[in-house]
C-alpha cells in the first residue's frame, strides 16, 4: 500500500504552496542592521534553533507547521537543527521567563557568530498577556539581542515564513 | 454507595459551589481523609489547590461520575497531606507550598517544583509574599542505587521544536532504571495575573494556559464562571463550542499520530497527517478567523459566529481526513519495523492509570473509562451520539489507536453539530455578583478542570485551572521504566503532556 502511494506522489502535482511575497521594508531594515554591525555574511541557507522561553505552546504548533508539506521550509534552504551550536538563527518563542533565563543565555553563548536572533509571537516581542508578572521579564529582548520581531498570537506559518525569508533576502542583498 | 471518604467529606459544611458541592472540613476531619481514602479506592483525586487561607481538593466518584470538593483551613501554615493515600497529590502539594506557602504535613515529597529560586519573591500567591534574592539552589534528584548506573541529563532545551523541561535519566546500559522530571521552567505567574480581574479579562489567560488546548481551557473556565453566576449560554453558543472542541481534538490527534510515527523514524504518516491537519487548520481559520480558535470561547457564549462558508470548508477538510484514515492505518499496521517500536513499548499498568485518575488517551488506553463529555451538565453532548473508545493494552500502540478511534468519533460529532446548528444569540449577559463554580471539559488530552470564585464585584478571588497533564506526567516516569533510552521520544510523544499547562 505504501509503495504505490509513494510512486503516485512522484508524478502528482506538488502539495506545496507558492512562496509568499516579502515586505520590502523589513528586508531593507534587516539589510541596514547587517551593514551597521558589519557582520560576516551567512549565505543563502540558514540553520535555525528554536528555543521556547515559556510560550503557551501555540507558537510551537505553528513553527512545527512550517515543516509540513504545505510550507516545506527546507525548499528555501531553511532548516531546524538540534543544537544552538549548529545554528545561524535563534528563534525564540514565549515571554522571558525567569526560570528560563540561564538556559537562554547559555543557548546564545553556544550559537556561533554571525547569528540572528528572532523573537516570535507577542509574548517574545514584549511579554504579551504575561507582561508585568513576577515570573517574567516581558519580551526576550530583556535577555537576548533581538534582530527581528515576528508578532502574532501565534503568528501564522505564512507570517513566520515571510520573516525568515526576509532574513535570507537581507543576507543576499549585502555586498 | 458511600465509602468512608465520601461520608467524611459530605459531613462537612456545604459552601454552595455549583454544580458540585464543596464541603468545608475541620482540620481534624481533613486529617482523617488519607486513611478514609485508602479504604475507598474508587474516590479519585482530580486536583488540590489553595487560596491564602484554605486548601481545596476535587474528587471524582469513579463509578457514578459525580464530583465533590473538599476544603480545610490551613492552621499555623500546615494541613494534612493527601499524598500518602493518593500519589497524584504529590506535585500539587509541592506547588501549593511554593505558590501559597502552605505545608502539607506528612507529605511524600516537598522538594521544590515550580520555584527554581529565580523569582524576586517567595510564595507569590500568599497574603504576604516574601522578597527573595540569592543564588538559585541546585536541584535535588531522587537517589538511584545499583551497579553501573549513570545519569543522562536532558533539557530544559530539547532537540526538537518542543517545550522546555528537564529529564534526568538514570540508566543501566541501555535500560532506563528511573526517569525523573523537573518542570516549572515555563512558570509565567498565570494565576497571579488572573486574580482580581473580571472573567472577561481573565479568559485570555485560560486560553493561553496551553495553546494546543485553548478551546477546552477557555470553555472550562467560562463554564465554571457560568456555573458560579447561574448563567446558561444560548444553545447556538454551546453548539459552536462543541464544534470548536471537536476540531481542536481532530487537529491535535492528527498531529500526534504523525509525530509518534516520526519518532520511530517512519516519515510517511507524519507527512500525510501534517498535510491533512493543515487542511483542517485552514478550514478552521476560514470558519472562525483563527487557526487555533484562540479567544473564541468567552464567559457567557462565543464570539464571533461561524463564517457563512465556514461549515462547507470544515466538512470538505474532514472528508479528506476521513477518506485517508483507513489507508494510513493500513500502512501503520502493515510495517513490522514500525509495529515493533510501538507494541508493548511504554506500557502503563491499568492500576497505575486508575490510581492517578489519568484522563484522556493516557487513561483510556489503560482501561480507565472516563470522558467529561458524558457529564450531564456538559451541553450539547447529552443530545449527541458518540462512543468513547477504551483499550487495556496500555502501550504506545494503544494510545495511538485511541487517538485514531477518537478522530472518527469527532468527525461524526462535527457533522452532527453542523447539521443541527441552532439559530439565535451567541452571548448571554453576565450578572455582576458573587459565586463559586467548577467545570470539567474534555480536551484532547483529557478533562480540563477549572474552579472559580467571584466576589460581590464579580471579580476573581479564587482560581485554579487544572490541566489533565498534572495526572499524566508522573505516569510517564512509570511507563518509561525498563524501556531503552531510544524509545523515550516515542513514549513521551504518545503521552504528549503539556508543559505550559502544569507550569502555570
Amino acid at each position: 500500500m505504501l509503495w504505490p502511494k509513494l510512486a503516485r506522489a512522484l508524478f502528482a502535482k506538488p502539495l506545496t504552496d507558492e512562496a509568499p511575497l516579502l515586505p520590502r521594508e523589513t528586508i531593507q531594515a534587516l539589510g541596514e542592521r547587517l551593514a551597521a554591525t558589519s557582520r560576516a555574511r551567512l549565505g543563502r541557507s540558514l540553520a535555525i534553533r528554536e528555543v521556547d522561553s515559556g510560550s503557551c505552546n501555540g507558537c510551537e504548533l505553528e513553527v512545527n507547521a512550517l515543516q509540513n508539506v504545505a510550507y516545506d521550509l527546507e525548499r528555501f534552504g531553511l532548516r531546524f537543527v538540534a543544537s544552538p551550536k549548529h545554528a545561524d538563527v535563534l528563534l525564540v518563542t514565549g515571554p522571558a521567563c525567569l526560570n528560563m533565563r540561564e538556559a537562554l543565555e547559555r543557548a546564545l553563548a553556544s550559537t556561533p557568530e554571525p547569528r540572528w536572533v528572532v523573537a516570535v509571537g507577542d509574548c517574545a516581542v514584549d511579554g504579551g498577556v504575561f507582561k508585568g508578572s513576577y515570573a517574567v521579564e516581558n519580551g526576550i529582548g530583556a535577555v537576548l539581542p533581538v534582530d527581528l520581531l515576528i508578532p502574532g498570537c501565534p503568528p501564522s506559518p505564512a507570517q513566520l515564513l515571510e520573516g525568515l525569508l526576509s532574513l535570507l533576502e537581507a543576507e543576499a542583498a549585502k555586498k | 454507595m458511600m465509602g468512608p471518604a465520601s461520608e467524611l467529606i459530605c459531613g462537612g459544611y456545604p459552601q454552595g459551589t455549583q454544580p458540585y458541592e464543596r464541603f468545608l472540613l475541620s482540620p481534624s476531619a481533613w486529617g482523617q481523609l488519607p486513611a478514609a481514602l485508602m479504604q475507598e479506592p474508587a474516590m479519585a483525586l482530580l486536583g488540590i489547590w489553595a487560596d491564602s487561607a484554605q486548601i481545596h481538593a476535587c474528587f471524582l466518584h469513579e463509578s457514578s461520575g459525580e464530583a465533590v470538593l473538599a476544603s480545610t483551613p490551613v492552621t499555623g501554615g500546615y494541613y494534612a497531606a493527601l499524598s500518602p493515600a493518593r500519589p497524584g497529590a504529590v506535585r500539587f502539594e509541592r506547588m501549593i507550598l511554593e505558590l501559597w506557602g502552605h505545608h502539607a504535613e506528612g507529605a511524600v515529597d516537598l522538594r521544590p517544583w515550580l520555584d527554581h529560586g529565580r523569582w524576586p519573591l517567595r510564595h507569590p500567591l500568599a497574603a504576604k509574599p516574601i522578597p527573595f534574592s540569592g543564588e538559585p539552589p541546585q536541584p535535588e534528584f531522587l537517589p538511584v542505587e545499583g551497579d553501573g548506573i549513570h545519569q543522562i541529563p536532558v533539557g530544559p532545551i530539547h532537540a526538537g521544536v518542543i517545550e522546555p523541561g528537564h529529564f534526568r535519566f538514570s540508566v543501566q546500559g541501555e535500560v532506563v532504571v528511573r526517569l525523573e522530571q523537573r518542570l516549572g521552567y515555563k512558570h509565567k505567574g498565570t494565576l497571579s495575573l488572573m486574580f482580581g480581574t473580571s472573567p472577561r479579562a481573565a479568559v485570555r489567560y485560560a486560553a493561553r494556559l496551553s495553546g494546543d488546548t485553548t478551546v477546552a481551557h477557555s470553555w472550562a473556565f467560562s463554564a465554571a464562571v457560568e456555573a458560579a453566576l447561574d448563567v446558561a449560554p444560548p444553545p447556538r453558543a454551546l453548539h459552536l463550542r462543541a464544534l470548536m472542541l471537536e476540531l481542536e481534538r481532530i487537529h491535535n490527534h492528527l498531529n500526534d499520530w504523525g509525530f509518534i510515527c516520526n519518532d520511530a523514524a517512519f516519515a510517511f504518516p507524519h507527512a500525510r497527517c501534517g498535510f491533512l491537519r493543515e487542511g483542517v487548520l485552514r478550514a478552521i481559520a476560514a470558519a472562525f478567523g483563527h487557526r487555533l480558535m484562540m479567544d473564541r470561547v468567552l464567559p457567557g457564549g462565543v464570539a464571533p459566529d461561524i463564517a457563512p462558508r465556514g461549515a462547507e470548508a470544515i466538512l470538505a477538510a474532514l472528508d479528506a481526513v476521513e477518506a485517508e484514515i483507513p489507508a494510513l492505518m493500513q500502512i501503520y499496521e502493515a510495517h513490522a519495523s514500525l509495529q515493533d517500536r510501538m507494541v508493548t513499548t511504554g506500557f502503563l499498568r491499568p492500576e497505575l492509570a486508575r490510581g492517578f485518575a489519568a484522563g484522556g488517551h493516557v487513561g483510556r488506553a489503560s482501561g480507565r473509562d472516563f470522558d467529561a463529555r458524558r457529564l450531564p451538565q456538559n451541553h450539547p453532548y447529552p443530545v449527541l451520539a458518540f462512543d468513547v473508545p477504551v483499550l487495556e493494552a496500555g502501550d504506545v500502540d494503544a494510545r495511538l489507536r485511541i487517538r485514531v478511534a477518537e478522530l472518527g468519533q469527532s468527525i461524526a460529532l462535527v457533522r452532527q453539530l453542523l447539521t443541527n446548528l441552532p439559530a439565535g444569540e451567541l452571548m448571554a449577559p453576565l450578572p455582576v455578583r458573587a459565586g463559586e463554580g467548577v467545570a470539567m471539559i474534555e480536551g484532547f488530552r483529557g478533562e480540563c478542570l477549572h474552579w472559580v470564585r467571584l466576589d460581590d464585584g464579580g471579580l476573581i478571588r479564587g482560581i485554579f485551572p487544572r490541566d489533565p497533564s498534572w495526572l499524566q506526567w508522573p505516569l510517564l516516569e512509570a511507563a518509561i521504566e525498563d524501556n531503552i533510552v531510544a524509545d523515550f521520544p516515542l513514549c513521551n510523544k504518545s503521552f504528549n503532556c503539556s508543559y505550559s499547562g502544569v507550569d502555570l
